[in-house]
């Protein structure tokens, strides 16, 4: 077994433990965080790996969140078959919004996955009789359940989420160290290069962007199904910021630093909610002086400086 | 009304629109045009103009005239400085690294726009406008073969309407021969062509791209200033600004000034006459389409050439 494997096992094994150690509040919080993270490691996939910097994955996540919510909710859908729609829902949506967005390169990129979001965000208040746009829902109670285990309880909501975290991020693990990921980082790393040595680069972009944007969509389908609530907010732009702004703190191209940077991100929030409750006050100014001073972010600055072995 | 005088207001209330994008837009084009990088915190410089306003509009106290002339050069003015300041204390450290600036820009819209809210508060808060009569319109009517006129009920505009599309359009004549008759014009555009080579010929490029900065905001805080009377200042007014004037710049292509104010005409007039006869969010939903289409298969703009 190697290193890396043997880290996100400990990593997940700590995370387990942890919600006998930790005050209800804390284990809460880290419920929370766990499920942000996924969203984050599937935004990673596009931004760290691949050098895509999407402006639009709230979309994606939207996407999965009403997949299943609204399944659930006008539909009556059981746990599992609307999971796999809102996975569907993500899946299609990311492979439509990719194959025109990926036409574009670099800034252009940025502009038309952001533009692509904030129409997916309007459609969900244009159909509020469905949706109930910024106000929201909440998800049937009795539709919460899986194998008899209660997902509002704190310990179902946590085990689950530490499920599908654990899931992701063995999976993304995987996908890095095989040749689909290699040959991702070897087009961020100089596109030009890869395409001259024979790589099908828009297709294993495109590729790369799917595999992100349903992941994305797990999370939000995840949010809605153990928070018990979905709303046209989590389709705004802040959204599609959020992410990029963990991955930036715990270190692009990492595969923890999502984990790293959602659960710094997530204290600081809740430390500054003493002070003021306009959050995203924070999230600005820490974006500043990230790209400013830390462009690599802990862990990447971490890599480079002292553990050169960090997945 | 009848369509042809319900259209008529529409129109009108359109060239308001667009008179105001057209500055707006013409801020972000700049700034793209010198610098080759986008501002996305564009709109809170708008906002903050607004914001602004209604505090020299407050704290004078005087006259609406007296208060809206000093607002009109005061808060371009602040806006523009603490633009050049970002630019200098921020973009300059990340050396205008186009993803990166976005990043930068996106932090610093949070930090504006949130800082609002903790200071001037959530509410919307009206400025009176300097002078505000309300001007009838004439229709024209068959009548047994002859044309006559007459004043539909409802048809009219405010002689402050028609003040903000006349002070629009000659700020932007101001702008057009900054750039094309003063050496300061001639700099800009040099820089603009070859920054490594005006920087070889003695051109200070650091303070001119602080200075482009300022200018491109101080453009948006003019519109603000202009439209709030209009339209009421409240901390997240820079969201649907900022997103038109996008639209504006890629349809009118990237950097190109006539571009930019022909399609600020387009789109205002549009948006006026859409919001009119349909739903505004599905307006919204088809523009904010129809823009990122226009990103993906034609990237040069509608009007722009493509770059050799």
């Amino acid at each position: 077994m190697n290193r890396a494997l043997a880290l996100h096992l400990s990593v997940i094994a700590a995370l387990g433990a942890a919600f006998f150690v930790l005050p209800v509040y804390h284990a809460g919080n880290l419920a929370r965080i766990m499920v942000l993270a996924i969203y984050a490691m599937g935004f990673n996939l596009a931004f760290g790996y691949t050098g895509l910097l999407s402006l639009g994955h709230a979309l994606f996540f939207g996407a999965g969140m009403y997949g299943l919510s609204l399944s659930m909710q006008h539909l009556g859908t059981p746990l599992l078959p609307a999971m796999a729609i809102a996975l569907i829902a993500a899946a299609v949506v990311t492979a439509v919004v990719g194959a025109l967005a990926l036409r574009t390169k670099g800034v252009a990129f940025m502009i038309v996955t952001l533009m692509f979001a904030q129409a997916g965000y309007l459609t969900a208040l244009y159909f509020s009789r469905w949706t109930r746009g910024e106000e929201g829902f909440v998800l049937p109670q009795h539709l919460r359940q899986f194998a008899g285990v209660d997902l509002s309880s704190a310990m179902g909501r946590y085990y689950a989420a530490l499920f599908l975290f654990a899931v992701t991020l063995l999976l993304i693990g995987a996908i890095v160290r095989a040749p689909f990921g290699r040959s991702l980082i070897a087009i961020r790393e100089n596109e030009a290069r890869a395409t001259m040595l024979g790589y099908d680069v828009q297709r294993l972009k495109w590729l790369a962007l799917v595999i992100s944007g349903t992941i994305s969509g797990l999370a939000g389908a995840t949010y809605a199904l153990l928070f018990g609530y979905a709303g046209a907010s989590f389709a705004a732009v802040p959204y599609s910021i959020l992410p990029l702004l963990y991955v930036l703190l715990g270190g692009a191209g990492t595969t923890l630093g999502p984990l790293v940077g959602a659960a710094f991100m997530i204290y600081l929030f809740d430390l500054s909610a003493d002070i003021t409750d306009a959050y995203m006050l924070i999230a600005g100014v820490v974006l500043v002086l990230l790209t400013m001073f830390l462009p690599q972010g802990i862990l990447g600055t971490l890599r480079k400086r002292a553990l050169p072995w960090l997945p | 009304m009848d369509f042809g005088p319900h259209l008529m207001l529409a129109m009108l209330e359109g060239a308001v629109t667009a008179a105001i994008l057209a500055l707006t837009a013409m801020g972000l084009s700049v700034v793209f045009g010198v610098m080759r990088v986008v501002n996305v915190a564009h709109g809170e410089f708008y906002m903050l103009g607004a914001v602004i306003a209604w505090f020299i509009a407050t704290t004078l106290g005087t006259h609406p005239a007296l208060g809206f002339v000093a607002a009109l050069v005061i808060a371009p003015v602040l806006v523009g400085a603490l633009a050049a300041a970002a630019d200098r204390i921020i973009l300059q450290h990340i050396d205008y690294d186009p993803e990166r600036t976005i990043v930068a820009t996106i932090g610093l819209l949070y930090i504006i726009q949130q800082g609002t809210l903790m200071t001037f508060g959530p509410d919307a808060r009206p400025v009176e406008p300097p002078f505000n009569s309300r001007i009838p319109l004439p229709w024209v009517e068959w009548v047994d073969g002859k044309m006559a006129f007459y004043y539909p009920w409802g048809l009219s505009i405010t002689s402050y309407k028609l003040f903000v599309i006349a002070a629009a359009a000659m700020i932007l004549i101001a702008l057009w021969l900054f750039m094309t008759r003063t050496k300061a014009g001639l700099i800009m555009r040099a820089t603009q062509q070859d920054s490594a080579m005006a920087q070889a010929f003695g051109i200070p490029v650091s303070k001119v791209y602080a200075l482009v900065f300022g200018l491109g905001a101080a453009l948006a805080a003019m519109g603000a200033v202009l439209v709030v009377p209009i339209q009421q200042a409240h901390y997240l007014m820079g969201g649907d600004p900022l997103l038109l004037s996008f639209i504006v710049v890629i349809i009118g292509g990237l950097g190109s000034l006539p571009g930019t104010v022909i399609a600020a005409l387009l789109i205002g007039m549009s948006d006026g006459i859409i919001s009119v006869f349909f739903s505004p969010t599905l307006a919204k939903i088809m523009a904010t389409l129809a823009v990122a289409m226009v990103l993906v298969f034609r990237p040069q703009g509608l009007l722009g050439k493509k770059a050799h």
